[in-house]
């Protein structure tokens, strides 16, 4: 794209009622800008560092229960707190936010790729298959996800494989039923019969034709799912279930943190939770923005 | 006693949206007398529905009554409260909705939606309630009314449905009635009914009707007098017989002429050249140049104003068509108005 | 009418012997029980005599078909911990884990849908907009950790209600429940909130945009031109439009609450069988998990069938001729 086309489209996006109203919207700002610190975070976060708590070799004994900085027998360097090993909590949390959002997106890339093949083929050529696979989307989904997820976990054991094993068979569905709802209605509509008519292979048609309709409706589910999925996995490595110790996500440092949360030390626990929320809550408000502005336009 | 039910001076109603704003009823003036039915047409867009819906002050974001005066049996619409117009609405006020699928609530039954306008407006016990509900539903055609009140919406058909909503709009016995587009969304077999069933209504109670449609042969039969508005303005208004057999309004004409013919019109169906323009940037001058065949610089440039060319027959146009024979009949062989319409509806009056 | 109950018992039942198939199979590949039976290094007979005792040695079909005729009757077998009757165990704690739910529910509906109606009623209003701002924060927090937070503050920080544990079993109407004692309750008050958090903001948002598009139709329009005051058609009319879809909402609610019992219960140390069910996976013991989630299983479905039934009634839309 030439330079010029290319600030054509920029300007034109500035102008488009979509980025008007963003602007406008506090919460779409706001969670915008706490999406951007975390992936900031994430990515940037080890370079600064106190320490890689990781390492096992950087920690010291003696460093241990230090209470957040702002609390009396607190120490700048570990700003927030250590835990019973001697763990400067801020690292730990920056690395266990990489170990959450990981999962959480690739989870969410897994069962989106999965469902959407599924709901296109559902939705597209109808009949058996469709009946088929909409009956067990259906089953699945009078059963609650966290249970399905705790009981899959519990057969193959932990590991973040077998986590987004997890996560795609219990996210699948979602995805399935909006695409498959999406493709029935574009399957009406006249341009897709034209194509058929004319002789283009389904697989085209589906691609082609079909895929960018539902598109916007994807990205809204697929902006939810992200933050769902870090909170099913935060909860599953919470109750022991979910990622290995090796490779401790926000949930699995709560579950670390529980054990002392009796004698006082809440900062083990109650901070990497804290942090969870706040990137839930930024994904979710983004994500409500998101679902406001591109669905009924779709209607 | 005053015969001036209703009268509109300089209604102005915008629609604020984040593209522009459109000027959906543009300084519209008009007046309905008692007694007298008045169609509002027009074709999609050019404010007739809005009109209707500003008559009552039902106008919802982004829309404002941006001013105007709306004078109900001398009283300004505008200047009430809140209580005031609901008071109004139903009661002197009511109306007629396009589609009848979706008018009605569906988790109450018909009946207690009728005995929701008597219980808001009258003083009636729930015996008289009950019989004036189905007097009511006999009034609009539907038989059985008894086994009909426990009924809910969905058991309807949209023509019955449809006549339930007739049957509430006249519940508190409103001096007026504002119908949009009460047939648009009806079987062609049963639109004639049904504004058949209007028709004898609102003639039985000399009762007033503004008929907002942009089916002019509907038109032709039933109203008294005619506004035709293009682009939120009134182009031209008289009575029926005059703007439709003499229009001098060249969009009018379009109209008319548009009306299919069985019997000659062969070849290909007449249009009105162009399409309409884009609310957010109207032309100047005359909002209808771009698509009259009449037109000439004069036009582009200067907005027309509404000047009176015969009795009681206001025409908005700098070179108004000129005489009857220009009109529907002037072509020679060519069949009345009336007659196409009576052909092609079965006859609305038999 | 009756067709319809007869047809959906039957996809029910037909669905509890999907999942009794699918329980079946994972567990059966969990681990070798057999192992947690017998000493360490203890001799091939020994292994082999244990084996047969468990069942464990027949073919595959085999042992499912007498899986499912011991379910039907419900004998889930005994667990490996403490050799008492899994089935039992379950039950027996069930209604420990019933109360937090209960208490959950009713908390969630009585503050949920009135926050959630008018806030969808009056959607510019600052109690809108906090409501609004509260529930989205509510479905973004994990649940443990607003337990935990519950905790330190009000236990451990204010010191105002117990740490964890049930409290005191009294007797109300009958039952033997906590929450016949205030002991009790004050036992309860903690766990329920928690649990109730994410269902009381899923109900807000949900009965919140229902208002908002039952107020954009066309029927509400109609009644503003009859003359029906705001308030009413607020009120009456797109009310009843959007309470009859927060009846199934309940129903799936539920479940999630029954499944969210796990972790509640874990924080709080209450003698739920959602505790019993993560100790049972953290310890293997197979017949617990089978038995838990067929009784679940079984719990889900009925709930489900209850709320398709209840909304044949309360749903004037719905002609079953």
């Amino acid at each position: 794209m030439t330079d010029t086309a290319r600030s054509g489209r920029w300007r034109a996006f500035l102008k488009s009622e979509f980025f008007h109203n963003y602007r406008r919207s506090p919460s779409a700002v706001v969670g915008s800008i706490l999406v951007l610190f975390v992936l900031l975070v994430a990515v940037f976060g080890p370079l600064w560092t106190v320490q890689n708590p990781y390492n096992i070799a950087s920690l010291e004994l003696r460093d241990a229960y230090k209470p957040p900085a702002w609390i009396e027998d607190g120490e700048a360097r570990f700003f927030l707190g250590t835990d019973q090993q001697g763990r400067d909590m801020l690292s730990a949390i920056v690395y266990g936010s990489r170990v959450s959002l990981v999962i959480g997106v690739a989870g969410t890339l897994l069962a989106s790729a999965i469902g959407i093949v599924l709901g296109l083929v559902a939705g597209f050529f109808g009949g058996r298959t469709d009946a088929i696979i909409m009956r067990i989307a259906d089953i699945q989904l009078s059963f609650p996800t966290m249970l399905i997820a705790l009981f899959l976990m519990s057969v193959l054991g932990r590991g973040v494989t077998n986590i987004l094993i997890s996560l795609t068979l219990v996210g699948w569905v979602r995805f399935a039923r909006t695409v498959r709802g999406e493709t029935l209605s574009v399957k009406k509509r006249e341009y897709v019969e034209a194509a058929r008519v004319i002789g283009l292979p389904n697989v085209r048609i589906l691609f082609k034709h079909v895929l960018p309709n539902v598109f916007a409706s994807i990205i809204v589910l697929a902006t939810i799912q992200v933050g769902n999925f870090i909170l099913t996995e935060a909860t599953l490595s919470f109750l022991g279930l979910g990622v290995p110790i090796t490779r401790p996500s926000l949930g699995m440092l709560c579950n670390n943190g529980f054990t002392v949360l009796y004698s006082g030390l809440w900062w083990v626990s109650i901070l990497p939770g804290l942090y969870i929320m706040i990137i839930v809550f930024g994904i979710n408000l983004l994500g409500d923005f998101l679902r406001d502005e591109l669905n009924p336009k779709l209607k | 006693m005053n015969d001036t039910l209703l009268e509109v001076r300089n209604l102005r109603t915008y629609f604020h949206t984040f593209k522009g704003t459109v000027k959906a009823v543009d300084d519209v003036s008009f007046s309905v007398e008692r007694g007298e039915i008045l169609a509002i047409v027009g074709e999609s867009g050019g404010g007739k529905s809005v009109t209707g819906f500003s008559v009552i002050r039902l106008i919802e974001e982004p829309g404002v009554i941006e001013s105007g005066e709306i004078l109900f049996e001398g009283r300004d619409v505008m200047k009430l409260s809140e209580r005031e117009v609901d008071r109004l609405r139903g009661k002197e006020i009511s109306m007629i909705f396009q589609d009848p699928m979706t008018s009605l609530n569906p988790v109450y039954t018909i009946g207690r939606q009728i005995e929701e306008s008597l219980l808001l407006h009258t003083k009636l016990n729930r015996e008289e309630r009950r019989k004036s509900c189905l007097d009511l539903l006999r009034s609009v055609g539907i038989s059985n009314p008894e086994s009909r009140l426990k009924a809910y919406p969905h058991q309807f058909s949209g023509g019955m449905r449809q006549r339930v909503v007739i049957a509430i709009a006249l519940a508190a016995d409103p001096k007026l009635i504002i119908a949009d587009e009460p047939t648009t969304a009806l079987d062609v077999t049963i639109q004639a009914q049904i504004l058949r069933l209007m028709a004898d209504l609102v003639r039985a109670k000399n009762r007033s009707m503004i008929l907002v449609t942009h089916d002019l042969a509907v038109v032709s039969e039933m109203a008294d007098r005619i506004n035709v508005m293009y682009c939120g303005k009134i182009v031209e208004t008289g009575s029926a017989r005059k703007v439709i057999d003499e229009s001098a309004h060249p969009y009018t004409k379009g109209l008319i002429d548009s009306i299919p013919d069985l019997e000659r019109d062969r070849k290909r169906l007449n249009t009105i050249k162009g399409i309409v323009p884009n609310m957010f940037e109207l032309p100047e001058g005359c909002n209808f140049a771009p698509r009259c065949a009449r037109a000439t610089e004069f036009c582009f440039g200067n907005e027309p104003r509404q000047r009176e060319i015969g009795a009681g027959h206001w025409v908005a146009c700098h070179f108004p068509l000129e005489n009857a024979a220009e009109g529907a009949c002037g072509r020679s062989g060519a069949r009345s108005l009336p007659e196409r319409v009576n052909e092609r509806s079965g006859g609305v009056r038999s | 009418m009756f067709r319809f109950i007869v047809k959906r018992l039957f996809q029910l039942v037909l669905v509890l012997f999907a999942v009794s198939l699918i329980v079946f199979l994972f567990t059966s590949v969990m681990g070798n029980p057999v192992y947690l039976m017998v000493k360490e290094n203890a001799p091939a007979a020994d292994i082999q005599a244990v084996t047969a005792a468990l069942g464990l040695d027949k073919p595959l079909p085999v042992q499912y078909a007498i899986f499912v005729k011991n379910a039907l009757q419900g004998n889930f077998g005994k667990s490996y911990m403490n050799h008492l009757p899994a089935l039992g165990l379950i039950v027996e704690r069930f209604p420990a884990t019933l109360e937090i739910v209960v208490v959950a529910l009713l908390l969630s509906a009585l503050i949920g849908i009135p926050c959630g109606v008018v806030s969808g009623a009056y959607p510019k209003s600052r109690f809108s907009r906090a409501v609004m701002a509260f529930s989205i924060a509510g479905i973004s927090m994990p649940s443990f950790w607003v337990g935990m937070v519950l905790i330190y503050f009000f236990s451990l920080h204010l010191g105002v209600l117990p740490v964890s544990g049930r409290g005191t079993v009294g007797t109300l109407l009958g039952i033997r429940t906590s929450l016949a004692t205030l002991n009790g309750w004050s036992h309860i008050v903690l766990p329920s909130v928690t649990l109730a958090l994410g269902t009381l903001a899923t109900i807000i948002r949900l009965t919140r945009s229902g208002m908002q598009e039952n107020m954009k139709q066309d029927y509400v329009r109609f009644a503003k031109s009859k003359g029906v005051p705001r308030r009413t058609v607020l009120f009456g009319h797109a009310l009843k439009n959007t309470l009859i879809p927060v009846v199934t909402i309940f129903g799936m609610q539920m479940g999630t609450l029954i499944a969210f019992t796990t972790i509640t219960e874990t924080i709080f140390a209450w003698p739920g069988m959602g505790k019993l069910l993560i100790d049972s996976i953290n310890s293997l013991d197979r017949p617990i998990i089978a038995a838990y989630i067929l009784f679940v299983a079984v719990i889900f479905v009925f709930i489900n069938f209850i709320v398709d039934i209840l909304y044949v009634f309360i749903d004037p839309r719905i002609d079953l001729q």
